[in-house]
């Protein structure tokens, strides 16, 4: 992996840490302040390839960060559990690498319900990696409800791919 | 005493603190509008523009509209066009000819007039029931200053409403919300606010985080909302003269969301997430004391207090999907009390106490609809692939709430408790989460 690749999104990453804010959609908001991690990403650019086992894109493409979800429902299908074993793994062998379990819920449903909803998806998701040896220590969730989906569309093909939680990684603060 | 003479007694002694009322003149109240009946007929009514007394200009015409638009938007008022009046109205104080409102079928009509001076604006009116040749109710009138016409003819209309209806007025109000923009992976919310009509709209925040679900206070003097600002939901409280923000029991490790005020201003309940669990909890402000409501492994939210404070309307799916519960203020065993297919949520009780409004999901169609506090007698009044998060106009009359139209914009509607008079609101750009203030003072 390019040490200068990995040296830049240390300090984007310390950025984030510095105002201790997660939500990589947002600006960092009035209480905030934003500072360095102002625009909020952690973009998988410049992390390297994702055929490199060592990388963010490794883990966030070849891996997959992320597993679906029935209608209403937050437990984790085999093929999520699958997904999140080698998560697990891969995060055990990367102890530097904090983690956001994001849960999401489709357009479906009332707001604050989904908030809830992708609260408890998170949480599945937080709590099958700690059974698979991810320090708790490590991870925080957070829920956006049905404020950010990946896809538009009004029909299933959408919604089932926003039905989702995320494991996002940051680096620093989980060591 | 008839109910429509109490109303208007009480009108008119909180009109008085305001500006000396206007001598009575003794007429038979006999204009009424019975809002329990299934089917109303809209009441034809006149409203000549209001004279200039002096100073008003093109105010005195934009303050005859705003009242006019604001019982004509009722559904239950229709109003009649001026090119049929026959009588002229040039004086305030000259007589009615009331024949020539007879003969064009007006059964109310409103005189008024407008004078302003050094940044003050008087708004005069009467109110004629024309069919009984006299007034209903004395003139009154309101001054304020000029900046807040709209505010004086909310004020004319919802005194004329009272009368004839016997029901408190709403126009005179506002209606806090969450104004979007930008694209819906990536949206950009913001708080507003707005007269109850979608005029004068006003900011509260910057777009810089998420923002959900503003409520106002009983007294409309604060809003408490969701915000990601810290990066993680968590339930603010607004100052609504200084905008100042601040958190309110924040617990390391969850999240915040779905906050109301308790009648009194002085306890928020709202939802507590903690390892995957949602649960309602209460905060005293003043003492920051928090107390748990409810403690289940399901997800428990959207609570809404009794107007007598003695109760909270929540919705739980601990029976496997989203139903509707009531239980003691300070917690306990939990009624349930939806049963209709489909899943319930977002209730919320009438200020009149009668109906809890709610959002149905059904057969992938969203719904909002009322029902009596026990569950019975449940009305849907709207339908469309989405509607949800209905809150109450201050006399429990309408409902405003949020519509979203399969891959459309979000936009605010209105729809009166009977499911008559459906009507988009004219916001500033893509709405949500409306919340309605209490009639303003």
């Amino acid at each position: 992996m390019a040490y200068t690749a990995k040296a830049l999104m240390l300090l984007a990453v310390l950025g984030l840490a510095a105002c201790n804010n997660p939500d990589r959609y947002g600006a960092g908001g009035a209480g905030g302040a934003g500072g360095a991690g102002g625009a909020g990403g952690i973009g998988s650019q410049g992390l390297g390839g994702p055929s490199d086992p060592n990388s963010v894109a490794y883990f966030n493409q070849t891996i997959g960060d992320r597993v679906l979800f029935l209608v209403d429902q937050s437990t984790l299908s085999p093929e999520a559990q699958t997904i999140l074993a080698q998560q697990a793994q891969w995060l055990q062998s990367h102890a530097d690498y904090a983690i956001i379990v994001e849960g999401h819920a489709d357009e479906q449903g009332t707001r604050e319900y989904n908030l809830a909803l992708g609260a408890r998806r998170a949480s599945a998701v937080q709590n099958y990696l700690i059974s698979q040896g991810v320090a708790a220590h490590r991870m925080r969730t957070i829920s956006y409800g049905k404020e950010r989906p990946v896809e538009v569309c009004p029909s299933e093909a959408c919604f089932s791919k926003n039905r989702r939680a995320v494991t996002v990684l940051s680096m620093g603060a989980g060591a | 005493m008839s109910r429509l003479r109490q109303f208007f007694t009480a009108v008119a002694a909180v009109a008085a603190l305001a500006a000396p009322a206007m001598v009575a003149t003794k007429a038979e109240a006999r204009l009424t509008l019975n809002l329990g009946n299934p089917v109303v007929e809209p009441m034809p009514f006149a409203l000549p523009t209001f004279v200039d007394e002096g100073g008003a200009g093109d105010l005195a015409a934009k303050i005859s509209q705003v009242v006019a638009a604001d019982l004509a938007g009722t559904g239950l008022f229709e109003q009649i066009p001026s090119t049929a009046y026959i009588q002229q109205i040039t004086s305030f104080g000259a007589p009615v000819s009331y024949p020539d409102w007879q003969a064009i079928n007006a059964q109310a009509l409103v005189t008024g007039a407008v004078q302003t001076s050094g940044g003050q604006v008087v708004v005069k009116f009467r109110l004629h029931d024309v069919f009984a040749n006299g007034e209903m109710g004395e003139g009154l009138q309101f001054v304020g200053t000029t900046d807040s016409w709209r505010r004086m003819a909310h004020k004319v209309a919802d005194a004329v409403y009272s009368r004839i209806t016997g029901e408190t007025g709403y126009f005179d109000s506002r209606v806090v919300y969450v104004s979007e923009s930008g694209p819906k992976n990536q949206r950009q919310k913001r708080l507003a606010v707005m007269d109850y009509d979608g005029a004068n709209t006003s900011f509260l925040t910057d777009s810089a985080s998420i923002v959900l679900a503003p409520r106002f206070s009983p007294t409309g003097d604060r809003i408490l909302f969701t915000s990601y600002s810290s990066g993680f939901p968590q339930i603010y409280l607004m100052d609504v003269g200084s905008l100042a923000i601040r958190g309110l029991g924040e617990q390391p490790g969850t999240m915040t969301f779905a906050p109301r005020f308790s009648p009194d201003g002085r306890t928020v309940v709202f939802s507590l997430e903690r390892g995957g669990n949602t649960d309602i909890y209460s905060l005293d402000i003043g003492s920051g004391q928090l107390s748990q409501l409810t403690n289940s492994p399901a997800i428990e939210t959207a609570p809404s207090f009794s107007p007598d404070g003695s109760q909270i309307v929540f919705e739980s799916d601990r029976s496997g999907n989203q139903q509707i519960y009531i239980m003691p203020a300070r917690g306990g065993e939990p009624t349930r009390i939806s049963g209709g297919a489909g899943r319930y949520g977002t209730p919320v009780w009438s200020p009149r106490g009668d109906y809890i409004a709610f959002t149905k999901q059904n057969q992938g169609r969203f719904h909002i609809g009322v029902m009596l506090t026990d569950g019975t007698e449940e009305k849907l009044l709207t339908a469309s692939y989405l509607d949800e998060g209905p809150t109450w106009s201050p006399n429990g009359r309408v409902i405003m709430f949020t519509r979203q139209d399969a891959g459309g914009e979000p936009a605010l509607y209105s729809v009166d408790v009977s499911g008559r008079n459906l009507r988009k609101v004219a916001t500033t750009g893509a709405a949500s989460d409306p919340a309605w203030s209490p009639l303003l003072p």
